[in-house]
């Protein structure tokens, strides 16, 4: 309790910053910053991120809330799928009238 | 004479937005959190702006009505005239003191130039009418910006709060100058030019009023007017403001970089 309050007494919590540019789809992770709520997150992320017309949507996640996988775990996260080269879809055998694939 | 006054009137425009662009800038670099300091120098840069576009259209007119073969610029306009040639609101060229008195000139200053440009927009005057037209945007982003600041110190902490009322104090008494027409202004409403001011001020007040409801604080009943700074009357601080702004070209004049 006590380290909460200095810890919002000293620093302004950091943000995850999503911005959705004019030809874009998805919202793309641009950078992170301080903001003391969500409502003063969007207005610093339009002054930060969006200065040169880069985008037309905002999203702000507190980045206390985004959980990341552990780096140490890597080699047994990720190496076994090497040599797995069967789950990509390219081998199976497609119709020809089968398009938009 | 006609064109005179349009060129009076153009002037004030791009003085008020100079000027306290010039103020809003002193704080880039040393801003209380990189964040608003990138805010408030964004906010600085389209007042700039504006100011450059009022001070092209009067270096124009000022060319067309003949200078005796000087070449009027819009630098010649920011950067070599004195303090009693400017026409700014005396709101606009006090100093920064601390954030709280930044935010509250800047919210003072946005919620008169939201209404004021919206207005504008339907001048006679089609060049101001297009300049109104574009600044209207940035203003409204500067007066939502300026709005939350308010609420967020009056409603904040002690201190905060301590701060945003000294503030009030130091610069109510400037706000009533806005709505007080300078002779040019009045000549040029009549002909549909410049904004008729009269209607503005309850707009003003009311906007005012309602933030100032949502951060706690009290509007002060009495509405001394300090007036001058339209006509080239100032306060002490455009002075040293002007000192520092046109120091390069006063000691190279002509300098480029």
């Amino acid at each position: 309790m006590e380290d909460q309050n200095t810890q919002s007494r000293s620093s302004w919590p950091l943000w995850e910053i999503f911005i959705r540019s004019k030809q874009g789809l998805d919202h793309k992770h641009v950078g992170s910053l301080h903001a003391v709520d969500a409502a003063m997150a969007i207005e610093n992320a339009r002054d930060v991120y969006t200065r040169r017309m880069e985008g037309v949507s905002i999203w702000v996640v507190e980045s206390k809330y985004v959980h990341a996988s552990n780096p140490d775990e890597a080699a047994s996260f990720y190496d076994p799928a090497n040599d797995k080269v069967y789950r990509h879809p390219t081998f199976y055998q497609l119709p020809d009238e089968l398009t938009h694939m | 004479m006609e064109q005179q006054t349009l060129i009076d009137y153009t002037l004030h425009l791009a003085d008020n937005a100079l000027v306290l662009g010039h103020r809003n800038s002193e704080w880039t670099g040393v801003g209380p959190i990189l964040e608003q300091d990138i805010a408030l120098s964004n906010i600085a840069l389209d007042l700039i702006g504006q100011a450059r576009n009022f001070y092209q259209y009067a270096a124009r007119l000022s060319n067309g009505v003949g200078t005796g073969g000087v070449e009027v610029t819009e630098d010649t306009l920011a950067y070599l005239r004195d303090a009693w040639d400017y026409r700014n609101c005396l709101l606009v060229e006090q100093n920064n003191g601390d954030w709280a008195k930044t935010i509250l000139r800047l919210f003072f200053f946005s919620t008169y130039q939201y209404y004021f440009y919206q207005r504008l927009q339907q001048s006679r005057d089609r060049e101001l009418a297009a300049i109104a037209e574009k600044s209207y945007k940035e203003v409204t982003y500067h007066l939502r910006w300026s709005s939350e600041w308010v609420i967020r110190l009056g409603d904040g902490t002690e201190e905060s709060r301590r701060r945003i009322k000294e503030a009030l104090d130091q610069l109510w008494k400037f706000t009533g100058e806005l709505f007080v027409p300078a002779d040019y202004e009045k000549v040029l409403a009549e002909k549909g030019i410049a904004v008729d001011l009269a209607p503005l001020r309850s707009q003003w007040e009311e906007r005012v009023g309602a933030v100032f409801q949502q951060a706690g604080l009290a509007k002060p009943a009495t509405m001394w007017e300090q007036t001058g700074g339209k006509q080239g009357r100032h306060t002490e601080h455009l002075g040293y403001l002007l000192a520092e702004m046109q120091f390069l070209q006063r000691a190279y004049p002509g300098c480029e970089w």
